[in-house]
Parts: structure tokens; C-alpha cells; sequence
């Protein structure tokens, strides 16, 4: 497309404005969010039925499809919203799809039984903000997602993008920027909390030309996918921080590092880059302020310890990704040995907000250390799983309650687990704690990158170590012994004891594993390795106890220490685990009550699921 | 190994080492795995020894040096599915394809492999083959999901 290059601010508000007035604002679209949660939902086929249906209506001129990033509310999948009334259809199917066209696009009307319906007093919402899940958030980076088709930049810039780009490189120094952002206290959203404006001075003051700026978005933390929404579903707001930090710092070209896992991701962001580079927002002279800028998009090619600022470098230059011995920063010596000044994704998105509404707006929202809001993937078995972005400083407990909808099923929380495998598990007692960068880290956990999975009864706090344990084995770049043998060894412990071979002195001897490698690793994946051990074991004693003294698993999880079997009350004697159980394992007849022979039963849990009267118990 | 094509992708990146990666990636997407003599031509064309392009091929868990299947079964094990019976899933499908994680069936039509995390951890456990996601799955729907990419046997006999 021949698109007219701004070249300046002047340029890009009177662009602005041509977008503005060709489209109108009263006119029917609907937002569909085309996010890797709701493609897996199927909102591919929602979409084309959507096209499908409105075409055999001859409305396809009249009412625009828009196909969005992620707004979140993954659980209820696929999401549709018609505007301009901003009516939200929540686990939209294609078979919805012709009553939505008629009755609310067409007659006007409101299709309930899509709507959002509250599970305790059943009243029904129409807007997001009425939404229980919504209305406690402050989306201040991912509220835009809906409003955007993310591969199109124009929907980008009519909401007001580039202003800070447009401000920063005509009305402030770099050293202005940096200063902004120093005062603004913005910390590191990859887990680190370190403040970005430092880094971003140490670069622009180190010896050594060129420079160069990063966007991490190598989101390895299982659990975590703050930085794929961000970069999937608004990736100019990503560009737009990385171009006023490559400004700030001084530096000519930029990297998108971006995960292999992330296919989407790659694909939206190139094109953003396209379409930047084609309007003159990336490239020679920017909006007529004499700067050069361009970025290039990297893809990794699956490796966790990559995403580690020293090893995603190196991987960058072509090598194995892993850490190297920081005996000086990479903000000083990175990429080919040049200043080099990473963030992650979500701090990057901050920018544009702070350069546009000011530092002082910034540090009015969140804790005394820890300014602005932060994304947190809410997952596990709580009832509203998403991506919420909330003020520093609320609790836990407002989180998973008041936005979560509490724990699913019914059953009883035990743990949350923040920050991916380097965080650790909080207990009931103290999910009223505030969530900042400083806080979780003095319950022996860390906010990271903003992972959090709730965790029911039915869950092993042993079994939770030994997952991220071994996560870690299999991850370990093997550069450094500790790290190296220490995982080893702790995995070993860990099976023994979820396999009932647990002996006392384990639990110290975990322990003191993992003294040994906080003080000694290489990089952060090994000094915070032990810490979902050494949570587990700090506030889950019992577990470990029941697992070495008992030889029992008290949540039925670990395979060795527990017994399939069925209640004779409750069997109905319908043959349909016996059919299912792959050991031939379930004797029977029809309507007489089953039994399974615990010697040729394989633990498979199969029996467990098939049954519809909840006879097959574990013990 | 097909010369030209393996030229025409060096060709796209340049013959820099630090395009290494990008290369494989090339590759792999063109024969689905990287045989040796892609490999050893690589390494001649970069004038890199060949001990480098394995290092890199051996350490990114996207390159394998083994023949893949026509389709690729990802059953995701992060945090998440973990705790949602991700581990089951994998279990299910390793006892209908009759093979283990990261095993390619004698027929070559499945490769079964984990991942940490796919960054759809709201609708966990998930599985993945080839491109298409199925999310909030329950270990009674995999074979079905099998059977759509022409999965014909039974867990018994598998």
C-alpha cells in the first residue's frame, strides 16, 4: 500500500484526523478477538461465519468486521463485542453467529443468553465495565486490545499512537526521556523490578558505538502470556516504547526477540513493522526530527534460559543461548560487546503512557516502590482464568476473588504460585498479602513476570516442586555446576519422595541443596531455582511429611502412594469405565457393581474421568 | 538434500555465522527435521566448523535431528496444564500413538512431543497438532482429535 510518510508531528495529528473522519463512530462493527486463546476456542470459524452471514445479507459493505488482539477474558472465549454500543458476547460459536447478526445488528436487540451472567445472583452484564472481571482491573495497557486490529496500523494511530514519539522527538531531550522515566520509577516487568530509567542512562552514558535496544519477548515463565497478548494484539504500543528508548539512549537499530512457541506474535509484529517503516515511523529521520531508527524481528528457537538478558544476546549473535558471566552489564557491554539497553514487552508498552500523560500521572497508580499497574496471567483452577491488569499494591485475594471468581468447583484454595519457576507458592493465610515487586519477594516468592496459577486441594505442593524441578533440569543450560548437578540431585530427592521412598534428612538436605545454589550459580535461573522448593517446604511441611513419614499423598496426586477403587453405593453398573480402562483392569457385569484389580491397574486415572456417578474414588 | 534450495535459503540470510539459527529454521521448515548432509553443507557455505551447527542444532528444542512425522503432536506441560491434567494428556496420547514423548510412530504419520508453555494457559491442558490449538481438553477427547489427522488405531492394541 502507498501510504504517505509523516513527517512531523504536524503530519501525523492531521493523519490522525483523515482516519478519523472516514470512519464514523456511530457505524455498526464488531471486535472479535483473533488471539491465540480464542483461535483455539475456534473463533476462526466464528469469524468466517460472521463474513458469511452478513454477506448473504448484503450488510458486508454496512457493518466492518474488526479481527482484535486479546482482551483477556480467555475463559469465555470466543469474545465478541458490537459497537458502537460495546455489547459483550461472551463463548460465542459459530451457531450463534446468525442470531447475534439479526437480533442485535440488524433489530437492535440484545441476545441475553450471551451475555456475561453472574453465577451467584444471575444478573446479566451488557458492557465490559460491568463485568465482575473487568470492573476491578485498570487496563491501562491490554484495554486497548479490543479496539485494535493489531494488523492494521491505522487503528492504532486513531487512538491517539505515536503522540509520545511525536512529543518525545520534538519537544524533549533524551536526557529529558530518560529523566521522565527515572521519575516515573518504572521497574523491569520481566521479573527483574530493576528501574529503566537507570539502565537506560547507564546505555546512553557507556563508550562504544552503536548502541542497541531490545524487546525481550522470549515469555518462557509456564504460565505466563502477558507479553504474547501485548505483542499479538497491539504491537505498535510495544514499537512506539522501543523507538522513544532507542531515542533516549541513542541508539540506531533495535531487536524484537520474540519466542518460537509465539507464531502469531512474529506474524502481527512483522507487519506492524512494515507499516511503521512504510508511514516514516521507523527509518531515516523521523517525523522530521533527524533521528534514524529500525528494528528487526528475531525469532528464538525454544530455549527458557534464553530469555535471560546475557544469553538472549548471545542467541541474538547467532549462538547458544545461554547466560554469560556478568562481570560487567550488558547495558555497558551486550550485543557484539556494544552498550545495549533490554526490556521486556510490558515495560516497553509503559513508555508511550509515561512520555504522554507525564511521571507524576505514572507514580499516582501502584506502591510507594513499585509504580503503574502490572498484567498478570491468572490461570490454574480458579473460575474466571485470564489476563487482568491491575494497580501494584491490591491483594491476592482481590485478584483471585474479586476478579477470579474464586477457586473452581467449589474446592477449597490452597496455594497460589507466582513468579514461573523462579517464584514460589503463598498459602492461604497469606493471599491478603499487596502484590508488588517488594512484597512477594519477602514471602520467599517473587511477582516475576506476572505468572500467577491458584491451586486447589487436589494439588500436590510436593508434586508442584518436583514439576518445577524438573522444568529447570530440562531447561538448565548446564553451563554452571551448581545449577547443573544441584537440579540433578534435587529432582532425584523429589522422586523419591513422591514415589514413597522418601527418608528422613531429605527435607534438609533440599535445603541445603539449595543454600548452595542461591550463593553459587551462574545467573538468576540457578540462584532462584530452589525457591518453589523452599516455599513448598516452608509452607506445605505437612505435605512433605505425609509423603516421607505416611507414604501418603494427601491431594491423590502422586501416582506410586495412592489406589484407584469403586464405592459399591454409587456404581451403577453400566460397563462404561470397564470399556474405557486400557489394562483391562475393571471386572464386572452390567448393573452389577465393577471392580478394578489394583495390581493390574496402571494408575492412568481414565476410569476416574469416564464415570458419571462418581463412583471410581482414589484413596 | 536439494543443493540449490538449501543455497537459495543461505542466500536470503547471508553467509554471516550469527544467521546460523535463522538458517536452521529455514531448513527445518523445508524437510520438517535437519538431516546431516543439510547440516555438514551449511557448515562448509558458512565456513564454520561442523561441531558449531550442532551445537546450536543440539541446544534449541525447536531443531530435530531425528525424522519428524507428517503431524506434529504437542501436548503442552507448563504450569498451568500441569495443574489442569496436563500430564494425563500427554499420558493418553503417548498409550494411543504407542510411543513415548519425543518419539515418531514406526509409520511416520505422528511425532509426539511436550512443550513448556504455549501461552494459552487460560484454557489448559492443551494439546496441539500441527497448528490447530484444542484447549480446556479432557483426556477422554484425544484419540477423537487424533482420529481427524487420520489416526486409525486403539489405545488396546497400540
Amino acid at each position: 500500500m502507498n501510504r504517505i510518510k509523516i513527517k512531523s508531528p504536524l503530519d501525523l495529528e492531521k493523519l490522525r484526523q483523515a482516519i478519523l473522519a472516514k470512519t464514523d463512530s456511530q457505524k455498526t462493527h464488531v471486535a472479535i478477538c483473533a488471539g491465540t486463546g480464542c483461535l483455539a476456542l475456534g473463533a476462526r470459524e466464528v469469524i468466517t461465519a460472521f463474513k458469511e452471514e452478513l454477506k448473504k445479507r448484503g450488510l458486508e459493505n454496512e457493518v466492518e468486521i474488526r479481527e482484535t488482539g486479546c482482551p483477556g477474558f480467555c475463559e469465555k472465549g470466543t469474545i465478541v463485542v458490537s459497537y458502537p454500543e460495546g455489547i459483550y458476547y461472551l463463548q460465542v460459536q459459530p451457531g450463534d453467529v446468525q442470531e447475534i447478526v439479526e437480533k442485535t445488528l440488524v433489530e437492535k436487540e440484545i441476545v441475553e443468553r450471551l451475555l456475561y451472567t453472574d453465577p451467584v445472583t444471575n444478573e446479566k452484564a451488557i458492557p465490559e465495565d460491568e463485568i465482575p472481571f473487568y470492573k476491578h482491573q485498570m487496563r491501562l495497557l491490554i484495554g486497548n486490545n479490543i479496539k485494535i486490529d493489531p494488523k492494521n496500523i491505522e487503528d492504532y494511530i486513531a487512538l491517539g499512537g505515536y503522540n509520545a514519539v511525536a512529543k518525545a522527538l520534538s519537544e524533549m531531550t533524551p536526557v529529558e526521556v530518560i529523566e521522565e522515566i527515572k521519575r516515573a520509577n518504572l521497574r523491569g516487568r520481566g521479573g527483574g523490578g530493576f528501574p529503566a530509567g537507570r539502565k537506560w542512562e547507564t546505555t546512553r552514558n557507556a563508550p562504544g558505538e552503536p548502541k542497541y535496544v531490545i524487546v525481550n519477548c522470549d515469555e518462557g515463565d509456564p504460565g505466563a502470556f502477558m507479553d504474547r497478548a501485548l505483542m499479538e494484539g497491539n504491537p505498535h504500543s510495544v514499537i512506539e516504547g522501543l523507538i522513544i528508548g532507542a531515542y533516549a539512549t541513542g541508539s540506531h537499530d533495535g531487536f524484537i526477540y520474540v519466542r518460537e512457541e509465539y507464531p502469531l506474535a512474529v506474524e502481527n509484529t512483522s507487519i506492524a513493522l512494515e507499516q511503521a517503516r512504510e508511514y516514516g515511523l521507523l527509518g531515516r529521520d523521523i517525523m522530521g526530527s533527524g533521528f534514524d531508527f529500525d528494528v528487526k524481528i528475531f525469532r528464538g528457537a525454544g530455549a527458557f534460559v534464553s530469555g535471560e538478558s546475557s544469553a538472549l544476546m548471545s542467541s541474538l549473535e547467532g549462538k547458544v543461548g545461554a547466560p554469560q558471566p556478568k562481570y560487567t552489564h550488558t547495558s555497558i557491554k551486550g550485543l557484539w560487546n556494544k552498550p545495549t539497553n533490554l526490556n521486556n514487552v510490558e515495560t516497553w508498552a509503559n513508555v508511550p503512557l509515561i512520555i504522554n500523560k507525564g511521571a507524576d500521572w505514572f507514580t499516582s497508580i501502584g506502591t510507594e516502590e513499585s509504580k503503574g499497574t502490572k498484567i498478570f496471567s491468572l490461570v490454574g483452577n480458579v473460575n474466571n482464568t485470564g489476563l487482568v491488569e491491575v494497580p501494584m499494591g491490591i491483594t491476592l485475594r482481590e485478584i483471585i476473588y474479586n476478579i477470579g471468581g474464586g477457586v473452581r468447583d467449589n474446592k477449597k484454595f490452597k496455594a497460589v504460585q507466582t513468579g514461573g519457576p523462579s517464584g514460589g507458592c503463598i498459602p492461604e493465610s497469606l493471599i491478603d498479602t499487596a502484590v508488588d515487586f517488594d512484597e512477594l519477594t519477602k514471602l520467599g516468592s517473587m511477582m516475576g513476570s506476572g505468572g500467577m496459577i491458584v491451586m486447589d486441594e487436589d494439588t500436590c505442593m510436593v508434586d508442584v516442586a518436583k514439576y518445577f524441578v524438573d522444568f529447570l533440569v530440562d531447561e538448565s543450560c548446564g553451563r554452571c555446576v551448581p545449577c547443573r548437578e544441584g537440579l540433578e540431585r534435587m529432582s532425584e530427592i523429589l522422586s523419591d519422595i513422591c514415589e514413597g521412598k522418601g527418608k528422613e534428612g531429605d527435607i534438609e538436605l533440599l535445603e541445603e541443596l539449595s543454600e548452595v545454589m542461591k550463593d553459587t550459580s551462574l545467573c538468576a535461573l540457578g540462584r532462584t531455582a530452589p525457591n518453589p522448593v523452599l516455599t513448598t517446604i516452608h509452607y506445605f511441611k505437612d505435605e512433605y511429611d505425609a509423603h516421607i513419614k505416611e507414604k501418603k499423598c494427601p491431594a491423590h496426586v502422586c501416582k506410586v502412594l495412592i489406589e484407584y477403587y469403586i464405592a459399591g453405593e454409587k456404581c451403577t453398573g453400566c460397563l462404561a469405565c470397564l470399556k474405557a480402562c486400557p489394562e483391562g483392569a475393571i471386572t464386572g457385569e452390567k448393573e452389577k457393581v465393577h471392580v478394578i484389580a489394583t495390581e493390574k491397574c496402571s494408575k492412568c486415572g481414565i476410569c476416574y474421568e469416564t464415570c458419571k456417578f462418581d463412583a471410581v474414588l482414589i484413596r | 538434500m536439494d543443493e540449490e534450495r538449501i543455497d537459495e535459503i543461505i542466500g536470503n540470510h547471508g553467509t554471516d555465522k550469527s544467521k546460523l539459527i535463522g538458517i536452521l529454521q529455514d531448513v527445518q521448515a523445508e524437510y520438517n527435521w535437519l538431516p546431516q548432509d543439510t547440516l555438514r553443507h551449511i557448515a562448509k557455505r558458512l565456513r564454520i566448523p561442523l561441531v558449531d551447527v550442532f551445537e546450536i542444532a543440539t541446544f534449541y528444542k525447536s531443531f530435530s535431528l531425528k525424522p519428524r512425522g507428517k503431524h506434529l503432536v504437542r501436548v503442552c506441560l507448563g504450569t498451568a496444564c500441569h495443574v489442569r491434567g496436563g500430564p494425563r494428556i500427554m499420558e493418553t496420547a503417548e498409550r494411543s500413538l504407542g510411543i513415548k514423548a519425543d518419539e515418531t510412530t514406526s509409520d511416520y504419520k505422528f511425532t509426539l512431543e511436550s512443550v513448556n508453555c504455549l501461552g494459552c494457559c487460560a484454557l489448559g491442558p492443551v494439546m496441539v497438532v500441527d497448528n490447530e490449538y484444542h484447549g480446556k481438553l479432557p483426556p477422554t477427547k484425544v484419540e477423537k482429535i487424533l482420529r481427524t489427522y487420520g489416526y486409525t488405531g486403539s489405545g488396546k492394541d497400540g
